[in-house]
């Protein structure tokens, strides 16, 4: 006896297998990101504001992210539309311009993350505190790193404010050229780190997030686009499983983009 | 899936339409952020701009609004957890015995 | 008049030729394919079963030697010793549990229990191999994905054994790995056993899709819900909650293996100190927020590792009473109702953390409400005895023993409830016996009855009558003998994870300390490890049994020996792959026992049956 409803819908329900399927796994996820959001608001209420960075995201590199997953989820639906109406050629298509859009958004991320891997905040001895960058751009230095090399002193390019001065502006990258590197003895330093995950709980949140999110991206490229590849053979043999097969891919994509609608403003804006 | 070919057009431009309305969420949101309503309004306005976003790709690329009981039923109770979690759980946190007991 | 009972063509024993080609396509397949990774939902459920057991018997193992410690403090442990020294080297100096060692047994023993043997064999063996079957399927929705969760769930659990054998060895906080001493312990055994929970986390939420997904839409042609046998009901709402209750927890080890690996501070608060030093990092996060989501799944999964059982139990007890179970709707309500319920009940671990007392009442009474469904599904199978024709096979003895077992751990349960109590009560011996109490001669009698019941199905054979009844009143009697007085320790303030098994608290630290344990309730330690020793012994008839059954057991009569009505006992023994030839069409409820006027005392639910006699 072969298992039934595997592309039929069963008439009770009117669903098919696959597609129940995904939406419990797509509940499960609910479950997961929900319960990072909720870490996320619990630490940030709790949390004294001159040690929640803000502002230290590139808006609009964001939100074009944001711009790329959404056509993405435009054109991952309209790729099952295309097998709905048998053109093969055009969810090929659709299909392709999706994991590429992907794959765009997995590289920006990247470059996001290497920019802040070598953005630095410096805790002085007296109290103040700087954010800026160090000169050659090296990433993931601490102090102890600098003890351990026998470095005296970092030359520091300050960045024109400090997040806990208040709500602050996006830090333009064009003010960056005003300012000439300070040099900052390392007896006067007692925290140096680049802004990674141990750095604060915000960007503990922002790097863990956003990387739990790249990575059902990823996962959900792999998936489009085997389907966009060797998987769609079987529109020769079985269209209406494909057919199933490629909403169903195409409903975890549109969850992705779901969850990053919510990652962006609460992360990057607010 | 008894859709005929013919109706996918209507479906086609659904789906542009929506998707310019996400766009033009997006723009909204970064542009109503640089405006100080007040630091507790900002986070709601955000939140609200984010949430019609979110509904438009759930209720209409995901297909949301013409999908079966069950599928909402599943949906129900998990909007159910997901929030008993958030709130309980900020609640308790927040919620403290009023003074320490001093002898 | 006579009424026969006609069985449809389609339930034959031999396979219908047109899939007899398919049948031994799968024999074919060599041993690789059929065995090892099989698609086939009862071979998984086998491998799910042996695995688990093996598990089981790996934690109850390091109970023993915890048990020896707590009674023995500082002595090196006998026959064991040595051998522990060899392996472990310097915690098992001279064959003596160091403190470290036996909270990394304790840690161990917990994990080990819940989730790789508990869980695995009441879901993924019990629930892999009947659920199909008694639904009327072919197989599970998606049998690839069944496979991937039983290899997932195998690899977690290397990955947590492999643990005992690396430098610091394994986990040490606790199951409940609460940080900040989690995350601070210097032992990379922590990071195996996340990396270990999140392989398994993993394997449940496949596995929870897969049998919801299966349950909803591959029930045979008039498998109504309300027909469906009260043990898928359990598996149902299992499914559910592990689908919906895992992610937090998953979210949870996430962020500690950030916390660990990546030096973020997610629940590690300003300020901590570690050995005396300012920890270097960056601060701002919250112990709480560790214990929120890990309660969170926490309680939901203490109605995994009972479900199942539940479930089980009714089976058995429909079967050798020979009457229907009493209550059939009030058990699915109150399973649904105690699903629902269980996921806002979690922070009644959490009383003593300093919670405020509007939050305190609301998990007060919604805990004070969940205990009403489990008050009414005991009830129900209280009530389902009366006046039944009840047979005592060794399945039915453990599912009746399970009934007063679990009442006790019910009940206990109680005072923990209530926060004015569980203040004086929370942390100590009192907690361990409650939950044994719910889940060793509760859920493991269960899984008993559950072996004895079904290992006719899987092999042709029965298990030996006699040694079934000696493993049952042995384990009885020692299991009481271990967890009883365990109340009465944690009355008197005995603690819990204190590897001297409370000698420092004890009159032995001078005639004028107040407060101490006095020297009956350590006695009890010496009590409870000749039980712990007996309840060992009491297994071994067991484990031969088992082994010995599948090849020298009695042969089976017929493909139903137990005269059952529900669907997994129509098919032939083994059921072949894709177990029915065609769907079966199913007519009525699952204990349709001495319906009157009926030829045999039992009509299964798919069979063809003549008018009855008015």
């Amino acid at each position: 006896m072969d298992i039934p409803y595997t592309t039929q819908p069963r008439p009770d329900t009117g669903i098919y297998n696959a597609k129940i399927g995904i939406w419990l796994f797509l509940a499960s996820e609910v479950m997961l990101f929900g319960a990072l959001f909720s870490s996320y608001i619990l630490l940030r209420v709790g949390a004294a504001p001159a040690d929640w960075p803000h502002g230290l995201l590139n808006i609009p590199i964001g939100a074009f992210n944001t711009v790329v997953l959404i056509v993405s989820s435009v054109t991952v639906v309209m790729a099952w539309a295309s097998l709905k109406m048998k053109k093969l050629a055009q969810f090929k298509l659709f299909q392709a311009v999706t994991v590429l859009c992907a794959l765009t958004f997995l590289w920006v991320k990247s470059y996001e993350y290497r920019e802040k891997f070598s953005h630095y905040e410096v805790w002085k001895t007296d109290g103040t505190r700087l954010t800026g960058h160090i000169e050659g751009k090296p990433m993931f230095l601490t102090l102890a790193k600098l003890q351990v090399a026998k470095k005296e002193k970092i030359e520091f390019v300050a960045d024109p404010h400090h997040y806990s001065e208040g709500k602050t502006p996006m830090v333009k990258h064009e003010a960056h050229a005003e300012h000439k590197p300070v040099e900052i003895p390392l007896a006067e330093i007692k925290r140096l780190s680049a802004f990674v995950p141990a750095h604060s709980t915000y960007f503990a949140v922002y790097f863990t997030m956003t990387a739990l999110h790249a990575l059902h991206v990823l996962g959900g490229a792999i998936v489009i686009g085997y389907l966009f590849g060797p998987g769609s053979k079987m529109w020769f043999t079985d269209p209406e499983r494909l057919t199933n097969r490629v909403e169903v891919a195409g409903l975890f994509w549109h969850f992705v983009d779901l969850v990053w609608i919510f990652l962006f403003p609460v992360l990057y804006l607010l | 899936m008894s859709d005929h070919t013919a109706d996918f057009s209507s479906h086609v431009r659904g789906y542009l339409i929506v998707g310019a309305a996400l766009l033009i969420g997006t723009l909204l949101t970064v542009w109503a952020s640089y405006i100080d309503l007040g630091h507790h309004w900002n986070i709601v306005l955000a939140l609200v701009i984010a949430s019609v976003k979110a509904s438009l790709v759930a209720l209409f690329f995901m297909h949301l609004i013409s999908e079966k009981q069950l599928i909402y039923t599943v949906l129900a109770f998990t909007v159910f957890f997901v929030t008993g979690l958030m709130f309980l759980t900020l609640t308790s946190y927040h919620d403290l015995p009023a003074q320490t007991v001093t002898h | 008049m006579q009424a026969t009972t006609l069985t449809p063509p389609h339930v034959e024993a031999h396979p219908h030729p047109a899939h007899h080609a398919h049948h031994a396509h799968q024999e074919d397949a060599g041993f690789w394919r059929t065995y090892i990774f099989s698609t086939d939902h009862k071979i998984i459920g086998i491998q799910y079963g042996l695995t688990a057991l093996c598990f089981m018997l790996f934690g109850f193992c390091l109970m023993l030697m915890m048990r020896w410690q707590i009674a023995h403090p500082g002595e090196p442990i006998p026959l064991v010793g040595p051998l522990l020294e060899k392996l472990l080297g310097n915690p098992a100096a001279k064959g003596v549990m160091s403190p470290d060692l036996y909270n990394s047994f304790g840690a161990m023993h917990g994990t080990i229990m819940v989730f790789l043997a508990v869980v695995p064999l009441a879901f993924g063996a019990f629930g892999n191999y009947v659920v199909p079957l008694q639904i009327g399927a072919p197989d599970m929705a998606f049998p690839r994905v069944n496979m991937a969760s039983y290899q997932c769930y195998l690899l977690g659990g290397i990955i947590m054994l492999v643990s005992f054998f690396i430098p610091g060895g394994a986990a040490q906080a606790g199951w409940t790995s609460y940080s900040p001493l989690a995350t601070t312990i210097p032992t990379d055994g922590q990071t195996f056993w996340l990396i270990g929970m999140v392989l398994l986390i993993t394997s449940s939420l496949l596995g929870a899709v897969n049998f919801i997904a299966t349950i909803v839409q591959l029930r045979a042609p008039g498998m109504t819900w309300m027909r469906l046998p009260f043990f898928v009901w359990a598996q149902f709402v299992t499914g559910f909650i592990l689908l919906l209750a895992f992610p937090p927890l998953e979210a949870a080890g996430i962020m500690q293996l950030m916390d660990r690996v990546a030096g973020t501070s997610f629940f590690l608060p300003t300020g901590l100190a570690v050995g005396g030093h300012l920890a270097n990092v960056s601060g701002g996060g919250s112990p709480l927020l560790w214990q929120h989501l890990f309660w969170f799944l926490g309680h939901p999964e203490v109605y995994v590792l009972i479900l199942p059982a539940m479930g089980i139990v009714c089976e058995v007890i429909a079967n050798n009473t020979r009457k229907p179970i009493w209550g059939y709707k009030s058990l699915v309500y109150s399973a649904l109702f105690l699903g629902t319920l269980s996921f806002i009940v979690w922070a009644h671990h959490m009383y003593l953390t300093g919670m405020g007392t509007k939050i305190s009442a609301f998990f007060q009474t919604t805990t004070m409400i969940i205990s009403i469904p489990s008050v009414i599904i005991l009830t129900c199978f209280f009530i389902s005895l009366w006046g039944g024709s009840i047979r005592f096979n060794t399945p039915m003895l453990f599912a009746l023993a399970f009934l007063p077992m679990f009442g006790i751990g019910g009940l206990t349960g109680l005072p923990l409830g209530f926060a004015a109590a569980d203040l004086h009560l929370h942390d100590t011996y009192y907690v361990i016996g409650h939950f044994h109490y719910v889940v060793a001669p509760g859920t493991i009698f269960a899984m008993f009855a559950g072996v004895y019941y079904w290992f006719p199905k899987l092999t042709g054979r029965h298990m030996n009558e006699f040694w079934g009844r000696v493993h049952f009143w042995c384990s009885f009697i020692f299991m009481n003998i271990v967890f009883m007085p365990m109340f009465a320790q944690g009355m008197a303030g005995m603690l819990r994870r204190m590897s001297d098994g409370g000698l420092n608290y004890s009159e032995a630290r001078g005639p004028d300390v107040a407060g101490t344990l006095s020297s009956p309730i350590i006695g009890l330690n010496k009590f409870i490890l000749w039980g712990g020793v007996g309840l060992a012994i009491s297994q071994v008839p067991f484990i031969i049994n088992l082994f010995r059954s599948i090849w020298k057991g009695e042969k089976i009569a017929s493909d139903n020996p137990w005269e059952a009505t529900t669907l997994e006992w129509q098919t032939p023994t083994p059921p072949p792959h894709g177990n029915f030839a065609h769907a079966p069409k199913v007519f009525r409820g699952p204990y349709e026992y001495s319906v009157p006027g009926a030829s045999k005392d039992f009509t299964p639910q798919n069979a063809l049956e003549a008018a009855r006699n008015s």
